[in-house]
């Protein structure tokens, strides 16, 4: 079928800004700012129905390069931004793009109410494990016994692992993806976009400045197909550079296996499940960690629930039906009255 | 009234006495009801035609132990035939529950003041825990006051026996019997309480049933009892026309952000967190949804001014209340949006700090923090609340600011005006002007510029989802015009200027302050927020007794109305009453270089009326 010619398409391109990318050369976040236009362009979003908002950190300077609108916020308070935003606009494509510092920890309880809500909003955690933007201090990804500046004898706390956070609230789309991995990542962005409700991205992202290599293991072409493994709905989980190997569900552990190796054959695999109701099995794969486990990319969790922002209008709406829309003269002189002559 | 005084009451002649207004309050434990009585004892008194300012007084703890001093929860009223400012200072009625009711109240009470108590409740125990070694009733330590010690409970019991509630339930209701009495000694009508009765009990026959009942048994009880004192008779007073209803300040709050709404057309949204003296504002617009109001109960104080800050970008009207702590959480989304102009309206609703402080205590002490609170150059515009009702019109006018100017604007209101009621004339829907504030929806030919500015210096409010705006907007420096990220230093000092010069300039667009009294002389009193009717009664009496006093009430505090400089330069003194240690002062000394003494009071409780007069006295006659 033709284009309409007054209706021409949207390029990736369009959705760039005029401004200058000033994210250090060979970051992640370029790939992902392109995977983010192609996204777009893909489901044919118009530019100024998007919104992308933002905290402080690398990763919230995004809104800046999006030719659609956005809002930089203060640290951590996307999320709340976002919400009061979507509830106020619930036709908007609203994107929340955050970091492992901004998100999950000065951020961390906005995070966790925007995702039990169910705001239809799509929050993208770029996790490079780092402070990047103050230069190098420990971020709450970091993992345990990491020298930082700010940790020079090693870190004592232990790491938070954001889709096990996210799904502990019930997260209606909970999905991982890796910045170099870029088919994966237009895929898991797209899913998520289409998603109706809160959608969790968190995103592997290196920062070759203060934490060059650290998702090596997943992303070395030598290494990353016994450290990834890649989550299909109504499969089951295999991984290992031949495919050989699995993941079992036994005795309510989760376990790698080998087929072929003591009698282990495809149908023992755990079949992966996104719809699943109980988010428990899901919350089993977010804990899988590098290197006792493979680590799932992909979508872990996919359900549907009604969206805050529809639940508060349809109230309104409700109301507005049953007594009549408020006039400033129904205002004034509602409750009890009385004349002076 | 007479000095008559006996705990004999049996003796004493039933007789009408006319007066001119009277305050009267309850007391009881915080689980009492004391709060609903002295509400309903409000609508009923303005409904007849009185004038009328109120007082509750509430513990912070929902439930402190029964009987205990800690728990006392009182309520004042002050009604009459003629204008009332205040609560009233001292009170010639005080209806105490129990002994720690009346010991914790009995201070205020005027000599030879109605005393009634509910002579039941008088028991050795509630004895000991209000610290009384013998029974006050019998010791002669009241012969002061007129005593009238009435057996409530039990009389309350016989009057709602037989509709099958238990002991609890029946003792519930003795606050609408005390609340029947107090209407039969103030001739007041029953009928608003008991139409409150059937709308709030229809689904609870029973209790609708018991709670009329004990309201007609106390009303009964004054006409019938011979065990009765005098009977007041308070005319109507003379009040100007119109259709009035009652309001207490966090609803007229209420009322005001939804009527600027409705009157600039932009759908109003309220994000707040539940806090001490604030969260009837919160209640209040839930329930409105029928006007479009969005209210989000935040996960805390920060995510409700962020929200608000989102609703704001995306075209709503953005407000936020709550009380001083959490106005310390919000300080930096305010910052946001200094930085980004998005308008906004924060409500603080003041209360005693600092820190938790007093929660349930008023205080002015929070000017400072709404007029410099905020990490750099940050000028945001500040108003107050007179009273009650004003709050109504001071939260039009934060909103009306807001929209036209494209700021942030801070209202500041306090426990006494958000708790306290009085009558309220409704304007006439001509009073209210639309507040005409269109969204932005011109490209310009070389392109949107977000932060070119109208001749209000306002930037223009393009909202996502208008194709060929888009723009991006956030807490970095902005560009002059193109708002596009800019470090240079100096944009930045040019912007800083800019943003204070357009919140200086609402000084063009705000009524100028009126001098109640002659407009030079002797001494100007200078007051601002919700201290206005003590204020004003001290110095109209001071006046009728020609004391070369005037006096302003400041509403806008940042910045000021225009001619206050010229006024305060008319005066050889300046006395500023405060609940504070004196912020007011210290902006107006630094401001307009005046030699301002303070009058200031930091107990968790509003002015009395005696106490600033004393204190203008007092400055009268310093040299």
């Amino acid at each position: 079928m033709a284009v309409s010619p007054q209706i021409p398409q949207l390029t990736p391109k369009d959705y760039g800004s005029d401004q200058d990318v000033r994210w250090c050369p060979g970051c992640g976040d370029y790939s992902i700012l392109s995977q983010m236009k192609k996204t777009l362009a893909a489901l044919q979003i118009p530019r100024e129905k998007c919104v992308f908002v933002s905290g402080i950190g690398c990763s919230s300077r995004f809104p800046y390069y999006m030719n659609t609108y956005g809002f930089h916020s203060i640290h951590g308070r996307a999320p709340a931004v976002a919400t009061g935003l979507k509830i106020s606009r619930p036709e908007l494509s609203v994107w929340v793009a955050t970091g492992d510092g901004d998100g999950l920890s000065i951020g961390g309880n906005h995070l966790i109410h925007a995702i039990r809500r169910n705001v239809d909003i799509n929050i993208i955690l770029f996790n490079n494990r780092i402070y990047g933007l103050t230069k190098g201090q420990v971020s709450p990804t970091s993992e345990f016994g990491k020298k930082t500046k700010s940790t020079p004898w090693g870190s004592v706390d232990n790491p938070v692992r954001p889709l096990s956070l996210a799904l502990g609230v019930e997260a209606t789309f909970v999905a991982r993806s890796i910045d170099v991995h870029v088919k994966h990542l237009a895929e898991v962005l797209e899913a998520a976009a289409r998603h109706k409700g809160t959608s969790f991205v968190e995103i592997y992202q290196n920062c070759n400045i203060f934490n060059d290599g650290a998702y090596l293991y997943a992303t070395d072409r030598s290494l990353k197909f016994d450290n990834i493994i890649e989550l299909q709905h109504g499969q089951p989980l295999r991984f290992g550079k031949n495919n050989e190997k699995g993941i079992r569900f036994k005795d309510y552990h989760l376990e790698v296996v080998t087929i072929g190796e003591e009698g282990v054959t495809e149908d023992d695999l755990l079949v992966h499940n996104e719809e699943r109701e109980d988010p428990s099995l899901a919350f089993l794969l977010a804990n899988m960690s590098y290197p006792q486990f493979p680590e799932p990319i992909g979508i872990f969790r996919r359900v549907e629930r009604p969206s805050y922002e529809t639940l508060i209008q349809e109230q309104i709406q409700e109301v507005q039906q049953k007594q009549g829309k408020g006039t400033l003269e129904s205002l004034l002189y509602s409750g009890e009255t009385w004349t002076v002559e | 009234m007479t000095s008559t005084a006996s705990t004999d009451v049996a003796k004493i002649k039933k007789q009408i006495e006319e007066i001119t207004r009277a305050t009267v309050r309850f007391a009881g434990d915080s689980g009492d009801g004391m709060q609903l009585v002295g509400d309903q004892f409000t609508t009923s008194s303005v409904i007849f035609g009185n004038d009328v300012a109120t007082l509750p007084d509430y513990p912070a703890e929902i439930r402190a132990p029964a009987g205990s001093l800690a728990g006392v929860s009182g309520f004042q009223i002050h009604f009459g035939g003629t204008e009332i400012y205040t609560p009233g200072d001292k009170v010639d009625a005080l209806f105490a529950m129990n002994p720690a009711a009346m010991k914790v109240n009995l201070g205020d009470l005027e000599k030879g003041g109605l005393l009634v108590v509910n002579k039941d409740a008088f028991t050795k125990e509630n004895l000991e825990k209000a610290a009384y070694e013998s029974n006050p009733l019998e010791d002669g330590r009241l012969k002061e006051y007129k005593v009238l010690a009435i057996p409530i409970t039990t009389l309350n019991r016989e009057a709602v026996e037989g509709l099958g509630l238990d002991r609890k339930a029946m003792d519930r209701c003795k606050n609408f019997f005390t609340l029947g009495l107090a209407f039969w000694l103030y001739d007041r009508p029953l009928e608003p309480t008991l139409n409150w009765l059937q709308q709030k009990f229809a689904k609870k026959p029973d209790i609708l049933e018991a709670n009329t009942r004990s309201l007609k048994a106390g009303y009964h009880f004054g006409e019938t009892s011979e065990l009765i004192v005098n009977a007041y008779k308070v005319h109507k007073a003379k009040i100007a026309p119109g259709t009035y209803r009652k309001v207490n300040g966090n609803e007229a709050t209420a009322i005001g952000l939804i009527a600027a709404s409705l009157l600039s057309g932009k759908p109003l949204f309220y994000g707040s967190y539940p806090i001490t003296p604030a969260s009837d504002i919160l209640h209040y617009l839930s329930e409105k949804k029928e006007y479009g109001v969005i209210t989000f109960q935040a996960e805390d104080e920060i995510a409700a001014v962020c929200g608000a800050i989102g609703a704001a970008f995306g075209g709503a009207l953005g407000t936020t209340g709550t009380s001083g702590p959490g106005m310390a959480l919000k300080t930096e989304g305010i910052g946001l949006a200094v930085m980004t102009e998005l308008p906004l309206v924060i409500i603080n609703v003041q209360r005693g700090g600092p820190s938790t402080g007093l929660p349930t205590k008023t205080e002015q002490a929070d000017l400072f923090q709404a007029i410099l609170g905020r990490n750099g150059e940050c000028p945001v515009p500040v108003l107050a609340s007179a009273t009650p009702a004003d709050c109504f019109h001071m939260a039009v006018e934060a909103c009306r600011i807001a929209l036209q100017f494209m700021t942030p604007v801070i209202l500041l209101t306090d426990g006494y005006i958000a708790n306290g009621a009085e009558p309220w004339r409704i304007p006439a829907l001509e009073e209210l002007p639309p507040i005409d504030v269109p969204y932005w929806t011109q490209t310009g030919s070389n392109g949107f510029k977000p932060y070119l500015r109208n001749e209000r210096l306002a930037r223009p409010w393009a909202v996502p989802g208008t194709p060929g705006l888009e723009h991006r907007i956030g807490g970095l420096e902005k560009q002059h015009i193109t708002g596009n990220v800019s470090y240079d230093p100096q944009n930045h000092e040019y912007m800083v200027r800019l943003r204070d010069e357009k919140v200086n300039g609402i000084q063009e667009d705000i009524p100028l302050v009126e001098v109640n009294g002659g407009d030079s002389g002797e001494l100007l009193v200078v007051g601002w927020g919700g201290t206005y009717g003590a204020i004003m009664t001290a110095v109209e009496q001071l006046q009728e007794e020609n004391k070369p006093v005037s006096s302003i009430h400041l509403r806008y505090l940042n910045p000021f109305p225009k001619n206050l400089g010229s006024i305060l330069s008319r005066f050889k003194k300046i006395l500023v009453p405060e609940l504070n240690l004196g912020q007011l002062r210290y902006v107006l000394r630094s401001k307009y270089l005046v030699d301002a003494a303070g009058f200031n009071k930091v107990q968790g409780k509003p002015f009395q009326v005696n106490e600033i007069k004393q204190a203008i006295l007092d400055a009268l006659e310093a040299e």
